[in-house]
């Protein structure tokens, strides 16, 4: 089946979202979404796999096949396994260079703005970075 | 004394009447830092609208108030903590910075191969790593003294690691993770019997509790401005006269001179050996406002109030099924830390949050004790002397929800 590209999901991200009156309702789904996550093999929960930055221990490993990534994720926190979940959604399947260019703006349009702080807590800027760094380092290896 | 009002202290601090996404602000993050009343933040505005200026420096009017200023707070201070000398008490930028100060100055003095200093398991980072820095710069070794598992501070075993090797105590006076209050009067006696000396971490002492510096006999007691309803960016070092003449100064630079030429530089006498460089005047200002603040209401009521919300949030707490409190020391103050059931601390502070509700999550800059409980972090909620108990049902109401939610 042919991926959508990033920004039509984001869009559907965006419009389910919308849908929902107060934050709680928000939080509600953000866990649910979480259980969806590709999760990552229990041998890759190791060290360097950990997202650094993040209040709760998250891991997140990519592979590259055929010329697109495939993300996997998991955490302590539910929260931000749903984060993760979410961020997953939108960028598995994807090629390097559509995830280096995307600019993750559905997670600016969803409110999730205590989430971008740069506090100390925080996880969800680690897992984009971390992200992009598994596609640049893709795209290097596929480029040589 | 005039009767504890809370209604008249709240009105005294101003950011309480704000709210935060759309609910009144209830915070709890104390042991964070404390917010400030107005007259703290009068006296800053004062400074800048009426007194800047450069301190010990100039013979013009304003420089001669400023300094005055900032001289009768080093007065107020030195009361207040009962130090024998005004020049025994040295303005740093909090607490860490003057552990850094002691970690270096003491170490340089005092610290040789082979020795060894002694800290506890329930250290904030910043009575740990200093030492462990010094450690490692000087092949000196760094005891840790053992707590059980109510979260105390185990004194026998304190008394094993004493030898003639222990050239110094480092200690917190209360937990900042898990409230325990330390017994640093028994252990600064014990240590003194060896001639050891004791520095004591007071950045959540000096909130909690009336702090004599000669009664106790500690040789060194640091604490932070900002956690006693002052600016942040000033902190305090009392040090005993003996070893603050004894100690190379921190850092080099302007004030902290006596004569200079390029072949030799003279330091000057306490306390300016060690405040190098134009220091925080506004924040020094401040806290002599939030002591004098605190002086009005009287530190002993504030402390029963806080203990009364201690022990109410904790019974409260302990009423919901699957709560587990962190840290049961039977003399504890300001901190109650927990857990629900297995939810992690990361997703309930997320959603308490979301109530306009400031708590901390997390490990509270105290690893290693958090390590010693086998769990993520904690929620902690700290208390000031404006928090009451409406705050504490709210904060009990969000718990709830966060375990309807998660469970």
């Amino acid at each position: 089946m042919e991926v959508e590209s990033i920004r039509i999901i984001e869009d559907q991200i965006i419009e389910e979202f919308a849908h929902f009156e107060d934050w709680m309702d928000k939080y509600n789904y953000i866990i649910e979404m979480g259980k969806d996550v590709p999760k990552i093999d229990p041998d890759l929960k190791t060290d360097n796999n950990l997202i650094s930055g993040c209040q709760s221990r998250v891991w997140l490993h990519a592979e590259y096949k055929d010329g697109i990534v495939l993300f996997s994720a998991d955490s302590e926190a539910v929260i931000t396994r749903g984060l993760a979940s979410l961020l997953i959604r939108v960028m598995n399947k994807q090629t390097p260079e559509d995830i280096l260019n995307s600019d993750f703006f559905f997670v600016k349009k969803l409110g999730l703005k205590e989430h971008l702080s740069p506090n100390r807590s925080n996880g969800l800027v680690s897992m984009i970075k971390q992200m992009k760094l598994y596609a640049l380092a893709f795209q290097t290896k596929a480029s040589r | 004394m005039n009767p504890f009002d809370i209604q008249k202290i709240r009105a005294d601090f101003p950011i309480l009447d704000r709210e935060v996404y759309g609910n009144k602000l209830v915070y709890l993050d104390n042991a964070a830092t404390a917010q400030k009343p107005q007259v703290v933040i009068d006296a800053i505005v004062d400074y800048y609208t009426w007194n800047n200026s450069n301190i010990h420096r100039g013979v013009h009017y304003l420089s001669q108030i400023a300094t005055s200023a900032y001289e009768d707070a080093r007065e107020t201070i030195r009361a207040y903590i009962n130090a024998k000398e005004k020049y025994e008490v040295i303005f740093t930028k909090g607490t860490t910075d003057a552990i850094n100060l002691l970690a270096y100055s003491f170490g340089e003095k005092y610290i040789h191969a082979g020795d060894e200093i002694i800290v506890s398991a329930l250290e904030h980072h910043s009575n740990l790593v200093p030492w462990q820095i010094l450690c490692q710069r000087k092949q000196a070794k760094l005891k840790i003294v053992p707590v059980n598992d109510k979260g105390e501070f185990i004194f026998e075993e304190f008394e094993k690691l004493l030898s003639s090797k222990t050239k110094l105590v480092a200690v917190a006076h209360i937990s900042n993770a898990l409230g325990s209050i330390n017994p640093i009067k028994k252990i600064i006696k014990k240590a003194h019997e060896r001639n050891i000396p004791v520095m004591i971490d007071g950045a959540q002492g000096i909130v909690h509790s009336a702090v004599d510096v000669q009664e106790l006999d500690c040789d060194f007691y640091a604490f932070s401005g900002h956690k006693l309803y002052a600016p942040m960016g000033v902190g305090v070092l009392y040090g005993k006269e003996q070893y603050l003449e004894e100690m190379p100064p921190y850092q080099m630079g302007g004030e902290m001179v006596d004569q200079v030429s390029y072949q030799h530089t003279t330091y000057n006498r306490l306390p300016f050996k060690f405040e190098a460089g134009t220091p925080n005047v506004e924040a020094v200002l401040g806290l002599n406002a939030a002591i004098n603040y605190i002086k009005g209401i009287g530190i002993e009521q504030i402390y029963r109030h806080e203990n009364e919300l201690l022990k109410y949030a904790t019974n409260k707490l302990k009423k919901i099924e699957g709560i587990r409190i962190i840290g049961e020391a039977d003399q504890k103050a300001g901190v109650v830390s927990f857990l629900i059931g297995e939810i992690h601390p990361y997703d309930a502070g997320t959603i308490i949050d979301h109530f306009g509700i400031a708590i901390r999550t997390g490990h509270h800059c105290a690893q290693p004790i958090i390590d010693h409980f086998k769990i993520p972090g904690t929620i902690r909620a700290s208390f000031a002397m404006y928090n009451n108990f409406d705050e504490i049902d709210l904060l009990i109401n969000a718990v709830k929800q966060v375990k309807k939610m998660f469970e």
